[in-house]
Protein backbone atom coordinates (compact mmCIF):
# COMPACT_ATOMS: atom_id res chain seq x y z
CA UNK A 1 0.00 0.00 0.00
CA UNK A 2 1.21 3.25 -0.93
CA UNK A 3 1.42 5.87 2.07
CA UNK A 4 1.82 9.58 0.79
CA UNK A 5 4.31 11.24 3.68
CA UNK A 6 4.76 15.07 4.16
CA UNK A 7 7.93 15.92 2.22
CA UNK A 8 9.87 17.35 5.36
CA UNK A 9 9.50 14.48 7.30
CA UNK A 10 11.32 12.43 3.99
CA UNK A 11 14.46 10.54 4.81
CA UNK A 12 17.59 11.61 2.72
CA UNK A 13 17.01 8.06 1.17
CA UNK A 14 13.27 8.34 0.17
CA UNK A 15 14.46 12.02 -1.26
CA UNK A 16 16.95 10.49 -3.63
CA UNK A 17 14.76 7.45 -4.76
CA UNK A 18 11.97 9.91 -5.65
CA UNK A 19 14.71 12.12 -7.56
CA UNK A 20 16.26 9.74 -9.62
CA UNK A 21 13.09 7.80 -10.27
CA UNK A 22 11.40 11.66 -11.79
CA UNK A 23 14.87 11.59 -13.62
CA UNK A 24 14.16 7.96 -15.03
CA UNK A 25 11.29 9.24 -16.32
CA UNK A 26 12.00 12.03 -17.72
CA UNK A 27 14.95 10.30 -19.57
CA UNK A 28 12.46 8.10 -21.34
CA UNK A 29 10.27 10.88 -22.16
CA UNK A 30 7.63 9.60 -20.01
CA UNK A 31 7.58 12.70 -17.83
CA UNK A 32 6.71 14.68 -20.65
CA UNK A 33 3.31 13.11 -21.84
CA UNK A 34 2.19 14.25 -18.41
CA UNK A 35 2.88 17.87 -18.73
CA UNK A 36 1.11 17.40 -22.42
CA UNK A 37 -1.97 16.20 -21.06
CA UNK A 38 -2.17 18.87 -18.46
CA UNK A 39 -1.48 21.74 -20.82
CA UNK A 40 -3.78 20.43 -23.36
CA UNK A 41 -6.93 20.74 -20.57
CA UNK A 42 -5.44 23.85 -19.47
CA UNK A 43 -5.94 25.18 -23.22
CA UNK A 44 -9.04 23.12 -23.37
CA UNK A 45 -11.14 24.25 -20.27
CA UNK A 46 -13.46 27.09 -20.58
CA UNK A 47 -15.89 28.63 -17.96
CA UNK A 48 -18.45 28.45 -20.40
CA UNK A 49 -17.73 25.49 -22.74
CA UNK A 50 -16.66 21.80 -21.51
CA UNK A 51 -14.20 21.81 -18.67
CA UNK A 52 -12.94 18.99 -17.00
CA UNK A 53 -9.23 19.37 -15.78
CA UNK A 54 -10.07 22.81 -14.29
CA UNK A 55 -12.27 25.77 -13.26
CA UNK A 56 -14.86 23.01 -12.57
CA UNK A 57 -16.34 20.10 -10.37
CA UNK A 58 -13.93 17.39 -11.78
CA UNK A 59 -10.86 19.73 -10.78
CA UNK A 60 -10.26 17.90 -7.77
CA UNK A 61 -11.03 14.04 -8.90
CA UNK A 62 -9.16 14.75 -12.48
CA UNK A 63 -6.45 15.76 -11.02
CA UNK A 64 -6.49 12.72 -8.07
CA UNK A 65 -6.48 10.18 -11.29
CA UNK A 66 -3.76 12.50 -13.11
CA UNK A 67 -1.72 11.92 -9.59
CA UNK A 68 -2.63 8.23 -9.87
CA UNK A 69 -1.46 7.79 -12.96
CA UNK A 70 2.42 9.74 -12.38
CA UNK A 71 2.38 7.81 -9.27
CA UNK A 72 2.09 4.74 -11.35
CA UNK A 73 4.43 5.55 -13.43
CA UNK A 74 6.72 6.48 -10.73
CA UNK A 75 6.54 3.30 -8.86
CA UNK A 76 7.21 1.06 -12.24
CA UNK A 77 10.34 2.64 -12.19
CA UNK A 78 11.01 2.50 -8.20
CA UNK A 79 8.33 0.47 -6.59
CA UNK A 80 8.95 2.56 -3.16
CA UNK A 81 8.28 5.47 -4.12
CA UNK A 82 5.14 7.31 -3.16
CA UNK A 83 3.80 11.20 -4.13
CA UNK A 84 5.07 13.14 -1.13
CA UNK A 85 3.23 15.85 0.16
CA UNK A 86 4.24 19.92 0.71
CA UNK A 87 1.80 21.34 3.28
CA UNK A 88 2.24 25.02 2.48
CA UNK A 89 0.73 26.46 4.71
CA UNK A 90 3.47 25.22 7.13
CA UNK A 91 6.51 25.25 5.07
CA UNK A 92 6.14 28.52 3.61
CA UNK A 93 9.68 30.17 2.93
CA UNK A 94 12.03 29.41 0.48
CA UNK A 95 14.37 28.40 2.89
CA UNK A 96 12.23 25.23 3.51
CA UNK A 97 14.23 21.83 3.01
CA UNK A 98 12.20 21.16 -0.21
CA UNK A 99 13.88 23.60 -1.96
CA UNK A 100 17.55 22.36 -0.60
CA UNK A 101 19.94 20.74 -3.06
CA UNK A 102 19.27 17.51 -2.10
CA UNK A 103 15.24 17.76 -2.95
CA UNK A 104 13.82 20.28 -5.41
CA UNK A 105 16.66 22.69 -5.21
CA UNK A 106 15.50 26.78 -4.98
CA UNK A 107 14.69 29.65 -6.44
CA UNK A 108 15.70 30.94 -9.77
CA UNK A 109 18.81 33.52 -10.35
CA UNK A 110 17.16 37.72 -10.66
CA UNK A 111 18.28 37.85 -14.24
CA UNK A 112 16.50 35.42 -16.06
CA UNK A 113 14.90 32.83 -13.27
CA UNK A 114 17.16 30.26 -14.13
CA UNK A 115 17.16 27.43 -11.39
CA UNK A 116 20.89 27.33 -10.52
CA UNK A 117 21.08 24.30 -7.98
CA UNK A 118 19.78 20.89 -6.89
CA UNK A 119 18.68 17.83 -9.39
CA UNK A 120 16.84 19.67 -11.75
CA UNK A 121 18.66 22.52 -12.75
CA UNK A 122 19.23 22.55 -16.31
CA UNK A 123 22.95 22.40 -15.56
CA UNK A 124 22.48 19.12 -14.36
CA UNK A 125 21.27 18.36 -18.01
CA UNK A 126 18.90 15.63 -16.32
CA UNK A 127 16.10 18.10 -16.49
CA UNK A 128 15.63 19.64 -20.34
CA UNK A 129 12.53 21.90 -20.54
CA UNK A 130 10.75 20.37 -23.89
CA UNK A 131 7.16 20.77 -23.63
CA UNK A 132 6.95 25.04 -23.56
CA UNK A 133 5.60 27.58 -24.71
CA UNK A 134 8.20 29.58 -24.73
CA UNK A 135 12.00 29.19 -26.31
CA UNK A 136 13.51 29.02 -22.91
CA UNK A 137 14.31 25.32 -21.74
CA UNK A 138 15.48 25.93 -18.63
CA UNK A 139 13.30 25.52 -15.10
CA UNK A 140 12.80 28.38 -13.76
CA UNK A 141 11.23 29.75 -10.74
CA UNK A 142 10.63 33.27 -8.76
CA UNK A 143 9.79 31.69 -4.91
CA UNK A 144 7.26 34.52 -3.51
CA UNK A 145 7.96 36.85 -6.08
CA UNK A 146 4.82 37.33 -7.40
CA UNK A 147 2.84 37.09 -4.96
CA UNK A 148 4.55 37.90 -1.13
CA UNK A 149 2.74 34.92 0.79
CA UNK A 150 1.57 31.68 0.91
CA UNK A 151 -1.64 30.64 1.90
CA UNK A 152 -2.23 29.93 5.88
CA UNK A 153 -3.38 27.81 7.60
CA UNK A 154 -6.30 29.88 8.98
CA UNK A 155 -6.93 30.43 5.48
CA UNK A 156 -7.06 26.77 4.04
CA UNK A 157 -9.22 26.06 7.62
CA UNK A 158 -12.05 29.01 6.21
CA UNK A 159 -12.22 26.97 2.87
CA UNK A 160 -12.53 23.18 4.62
CA UNK A 161 -15.21 24.67 6.50
CA UNK A 162 -17.21 25.10 3.57
CA UNK A 163 -19.94 22.80 3.40
CA UNK A 164 -21.12 22.54 -0.20
CA UNK A 165 -18.57 20.82 -2.74
CA UNK A 166 -19.51 23.37 -5.59
CA UNK A 167 -22.45 25.12 -6.83
CA UNK A 168 -23.49 26.47 -10.44
CA UNK A 169 -22.45 27.30 -12.81
CA UNK A 170 -20.26 25.07 -12.09
CA UNK A 171 -16.66 27.66 -13.05
CA UNK A 172 -14.72 29.78 -12.04
CA UNK A 173 -17.72 31.79 -10.82
CA UNK A 174 -18.76 29.30 -8.16
CA UNK A 175 -19.51 29.65 -4.56
CA UNK A 176 -18.50 25.92 -2.49
CA UNK A 177 -15.47 24.32 -1.56
CA UNK A 178 -14.13 23.28 -4.63
CA UNK A 179 -13.64 26.74 -6.48
CA UNK A 180 -12.44 28.29 -3.56
CA UNK A 181 -10.05 25.56 -3.04
CA UNK A 182 -8.76 25.75 -6.42
CA UNK A 183 -8.46 29.68 -5.99
CA UNK A 184 -10.85 31.81 -8.41
CA UNK A 185 -12.98 33.34 -5.63
CA UNK A 186 -12.15 34.09 -2.16
CA UNK A 187 -8.87 33.64 -0.34
CA UNK A 188 -7.31 31.45 -3.32
CA UNK A 189 -5.00 28.51 -1.80
CA UNK A 190 -4.61 26.16 -5.23
CA UNK A 191 -4.09 28.87 -7.41
CA UNK A 192 -1.98 31.19 -5.48
CA UNK A 193 0.40 28.52 -5.01
CA UNK A 194 1.18 27.95 -8.43
CA UNK A 195 2.01 32.08 -8.90
CA UNK A 196 4.16 32.22 -5.77
CA UNK A 197 6.52 29.69 -7.33
CA UNK A 198 6.67 31.58 -10.58
CA UNK A 199 8.43 29.78 -13.53
CA UNK A 200 6.76 27.21 -15.26
CA UNK A 201 4.78 26.81 -12.08
CA UNK A 202 2.74 30.03 -13.44
CA UNK A 203 2.01 28.91 -16.39
CA UNK A 204 0.02 25.99 -18.35
CA UNK A 205 2.59 23.66 -18.16
CA UNK A 206 3.52 23.78 -14.90
CA UNK A 207 4.03 19.99 -14.47
CA UNK A 208 7.47 21.14 -16.00
CA UNK A 209 8.12 21.93 -12.07
CA UNK A 210 8.38 18.50 -10.13
CA UNK A 211 7.07 20.50 -7.20
CA UNK A 212 3.85 20.36 -9.14
CA UNK A 213 3.23 17.03 -7.97
CA UNK A 214 3.98 17.74 -4.23
CA UNK A 215 1.36 20.94 -4.61
CA UNK A 216 -1.05 18.47 -5.85
CA UNK A 217 -0.92 15.76 -3.48
CA UNK A 218 -1.24 18.60 -0.62
CA UNK A 219 -4.33 19.79 -2.37
CA UNK A 220 -5.89 16.16 -2.63
CA UNK A 221 -5.34 15.59 1.13
CA UNK A 222 -6.96 19.18 1.74
CA UNK A 223 -9.84 17.03 -0.05
CA UNK A 224 -9.71 14.43 1.77
CA UNK A 225 -9.60 16.20 4.99
CA UNK A 226 -12.35 18.10 3.60
CA UNK A 227 -14.45 14.50 3.13
CA UNK A 228 -13.99 13.87 6.74
CA UNK A 229 -15.35 17.16 8.00
CA UNK A 230 -18.18 16.86 6.03
CA UNK A 231 -19.76 13.36 5.81
CA UNK A 232 -22.74 14.16 4.46
CA UNK A 233 -21.73 16.29 1.87
CA UNK A 234 -21.81 14.58 -1.80
CA UNK A 235 -19.62 15.58 -4.83
CA UNK A 236 -22.38 17.76 -6.99
CA UNK A 237 -23.38 17.80 -9.86
CA UNK A 238 -25.11 14.64 -9.43
CA UNK A 239 -26.53 14.64 -12.98
CA UNK A 240 -27.44 16.19 -16.18
CA UNK A 241 -25.14 19.04 -16.58
CA UNK A 242 -23.69 20.04 -20.09
CA UNK A 243 -20.14 20.13 -20.28
CA UNK A 244 -19.41 19.34 -16.68
CA UNK A 245 -18.57 15.89 -15.47
CA UNK A 246 -21.38 14.96 -13.36
CA UNK A 247 -20.79 12.36 -10.59
CA UNK A 248 -20.90 8.82 -12.46
CA UNK A 249 -20.30 10.60 -15.58
CA UNK A 250 -16.89 9.56 -17.13
CA UNK A 251 -13.95 11.93 -17.38
CA UNK A 252 -11.13 12.37 -20.49
CA UNK A 253 -8.66 11.65 -21.15
CA UNK A 254 -9.39 7.82 -19.74
CA UNK A 255 -13.20 7.21 -19.99
CA UNK A 256 -12.73 4.73 -17.92
CA UNK A 257 -13.30 6.14 -14.25
CA UNK A 258 -16.05 8.69 -13.48
CA UNK A 259 -15.86 11.07 -10.23
CA UNK A 260 -17.61 8.70 -7.94
CA UNK A 261 -15.14 6.01 -8.21
CA UNK A 262 -12.38 8.52 -7.00
CA UNK A 263 -14.16 9.92 -4.04
CA UNK A 264 -12.31 7.04 -2.04
CA UNK A 265 -8.56 7.28 -2.20
CA UNK A 266 -7.93 4.67 0.15
CA UNK A 267 -7.95 2.05 -2.42
CA UNK A 268 -4.83 3.48 -4.00
CA UNK A 269 -3.32 4.88 -0.93
CA UNK A 270 -2.83 6.62 2.12
CA UNK A 271 -1.80 9.40 4.14
CA UNK A 272 0.95 9.78 6.82
CA UNK A 273 -1.34 12.01 8.98
CA UNK A 274 -5.09 12.89 9.75
CA UNK B 1 22.99 37.44 -4.34
CA UNK B 2 22.38 40.95 -4.27
CA UNK B 3 20.84 42.67 -1.59
CA UNK B 4 18.17 43.87 -4.21
CA UNK B 5 15.29 41.69 -4.30
CA UNK B 6 13.73 40.12 -7.68
CA UNK B 7 10.50 42.15 -6.84
CA UNK B 8 12.67 45.24 -6.56
CA UNK B 9 14.39 44.27 -9.45
CA UNK B 10 11.14 44.07 -11.31
CA UNK B 11 9.62 46.93 -10.11
CA UNK B 12 12.36 48.96 -11.20
CA UNK B 13 12.13 47.54 -14.80
CA UNK B 14 8.62 48.12 -14.87
CA UNK B 15 8.81 51.76 -13.92
CA UNK B 16 11.54 51.90 -16.58
CA UNK B 17 9.20 50.07 -18.96
CA UNK B 18 6.43 52.52 -18.13
CA UNK B 19 8.67 55.82 -18.43
CA UNK B 20 9.90 54.51 -22.10
CA UNK B 21 6.64 52.99 -23.34
CA UNK B 22 4.75 55.96 -22.57
CA UNK B 23 4.92 57.90 -26.10
CA UNK B 24 4.49 54.01 -27.79
CA UNK B 25 1.02 53.79 -25.60
CA UNK B 26 -0.11 57.09 -26.55
CA UNK B 27 0.46 56.72 -30.18
CA UNK B 28 -1.58 53.13 -30.14
CA UNK B 29 -4.33 54.75 -32.44
CA UNK B 30 -6.51 51.94 -31.20
CA UNK B 31 -6.39 52.68 -27.95
CA UNK B 32 -9.38 55.53 -27.43
CA UNK B 33 -9.78 55.67 -24.10
CA UNK B 34 -6.62 54.93 -22.38
CA UNK B 35 -9.24 53.15 -19.68
CA UNK B 36 -9.68 49.75 -21.01
CA UNK B 37 -7.73 48.15 -18.33
CA UNK B 38 -11.23 48.47 -16.74
CA UNK B 39 -13.42 47.88 -19.80
CA UNK B 40 -13.82 43.85 -18.54
CA UNK B 41 -15.58 44.53 -15.30
CA UNK B 42 -19.03 43.79 -15.37
CA UNK B 43 -19.56 42.06 -18.17
CA UNK B 44 -21.01 38.79 -17.19
CA UNK B 45 -22.48 37.56 -21.01
CA UNK B 46 -19.22 37.67 -23.03
CA UNK B 47 -20.31 39.18 -25.97
CA UNK B 48 -19.57 42.90 -25.12
CA UNK B 49 -17.36 43.53 -28.02
CA UNK B 50 -13.43 44.45 -26.56
CA UNK B 51 -11.51 47.36 -28.31
CA UNK B 52 -8.09 45.92 -30.06
CA UNK B 53 -5.47 47.31 -29.60
CA UNK B 54 -1.85 47.16 -30.75
CA UNK B 55 1.62 48.91 -28.55
CA UNK B 56 5.16 48.09 -27.86
CA UNK B 57 5.61 47.08 -24.18
CA UNK B 58 9.13 46.66 -22.86
CA UNK B 59 10.21 46.59 -26.29
CA UNK B 60 7.72 43.88 -27.01
CA UNK B 61 4.70 44.77 -29.72
CA UNK B 62 1.40 43.29 -28.17
CA UNK B 63 -1.54 42.84 -30.79
CA UNK B 64 -5.28 42.31 -29.65
CA UNK B 65 -7.95 42.19 -31.40
CA UNK B 66 -11.70 40.06 -32.33
CA UNK B 67 -11.56 37.35 -34.50
CA UNK B 68 -13.88 35.20 -36.94
CA UNK B 69 -13.88 32.59 -34.48
CA UNK B 70 -12.82 29.16 -36.02
CA UNK B 71 -9.44 28.48 -35.11
CA UNK B 72 -7.65 28.33 -31.26
CA UNK B 73 -9.75 30.65 -29.67
CA UNK B 74 -12.23 28.63 -27.77
CA UNK B 75 -15.28 30.93 -28.53
CA UNK B 76 -13.44 33.84 -26.80
CA UNK B 77 -13.71 36.10 -29.80
CA UNK B 78 -10.65 37.89 -29.54
CA UNK B 79 -6.75 36.94 -30.25
CA UNK B 80 -3.61 38.48 -28.35
CA UNK B 81 -0.25 38.12 -30.23
CA UNK B 82 3.30 39.03 -28.82
CA UNK B 83 5.58 40.12 -31.63
CA UNK B 84 3.68 37.99 -33.96
CA UNK B 85 2.87 35.01 -32.24
CA UNK B 86 -0.42 34.18 -31.07
CA UNK B 87 -0.69 34.20 -27.24
CA UNK B 88 -3.39 31.54 -26.01
CA UNK B 89 -5.73 33.80 -23.74
CA UNK B 90 -8.85 32.75 -22.02
CA UNK B 91 -11.60 34.86 -20.53
CA UNK B 92 -12.49 34.08 -17.25
CA UNK B 93 -16.61 33.99 -16.01
CA UNK B 94 -16.14 37.16 -14.44
CA UNK B 95 -14.68 39.37 -17.22
CA UNK B 96 -11.26 38.78 -15.93
CA UNK B 97 -8.22 37.47 -18.18
CA UNK B 98 -5.41 34.67 -18.26
CA UNK B 99 -3.32 33.92 -20.79
CA UNK B 100 -0.99 30.47 -20.74
CA UNK B 101 1.86 31.94 -19.69
CA UNK B 102 0.58 33.48 -17.08
CA UNK B 103 -2.44 31.24 -16.22
CA UNK B 104 -3.46 31.35 -12.26
CA UNK B 105 -3.29 34.83 -12.10
CA UNK B 106 -6.34 36.94 -13.76
CA UNK B 107 -6.19 40.29 -14.85
CA UNK B 108 -8.95 42.66 -15.87
CA UNK B 109 -8.13 43.20 -19.52
CA UNK B 110 -6.75 41.20 -22.77
CA UNK B 111 -3.96 43.74 -22.87
CA UNK B 112 -3.12 43.30 -19.32
CA UNK B 113 -2.82 40.03 -20.15
CA UNK B 114 -0.56 40.57 -23.33
CA UNK B 115 1.71 42.95 -20.61
CA UNK B 116 1.97 40.07 -18.04
CA UNK B 117 2.97 37.43 -20.68
CA UNK B 118 5.85 40.33 -21.67
CA UNK B 119 6.94 40.52 -17.96
CA UNK B 120 7.05 36.41 -17.67
CA UNK B 121 8.59 36.24 -20.83
CA UNK B 122 12.13 38.13 -20.04
CA UNK B 123 12.42 38.11 -24.08
CA UNK B 124 12.06 34.86 -24.77
CA UNK B 125 9.83 34.15 -28.12
CA UNK B 126 6.57 32.24 -27.78
CA UNK B 127 6.36 29.00 -29.52
CA UNK B 128 2.79 27.80 -31.32
CA UNK B 129 0.98 26.10 -29.38
CA UNK B 130 -0.61 23.33 -31.46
Amino acid sequence: MTTRKNQATLTAAEKRRFVDALIALKRSGRYDEFVTTHNAFILGDTDNGERTGHRSPSFLPWHRRFLLEFERALQSVDSTVALPYWDWTADRTARSSLWAPDFLGGTGRSRDGRVMDGPFAASTGNWPINVRIDGRTYLRRALGSAVRQLPTRAEVDSVLAMPTYDMAPWNSASDGFRNHLEGWRGVNLHNRVHVWVGGQMGTGVSPNDPVFWLHHAFIDKLWADWQRLHPNSAYLPASGTPNVVDLNETMKPWGDTTPAALLDHTPHYTFDAA
Amino acid sequence: MPDITRRHALGAAAALAVTVGAPLTAAAADDRTGHDDHGGHGDHDGHQPLQPFDEVYRGRRIQGRATEGGGHHHGTGYAVFVDGAELHVMRNADGSWISVVSHYSPVPTPRAAARAAVDELQGARLVPFN
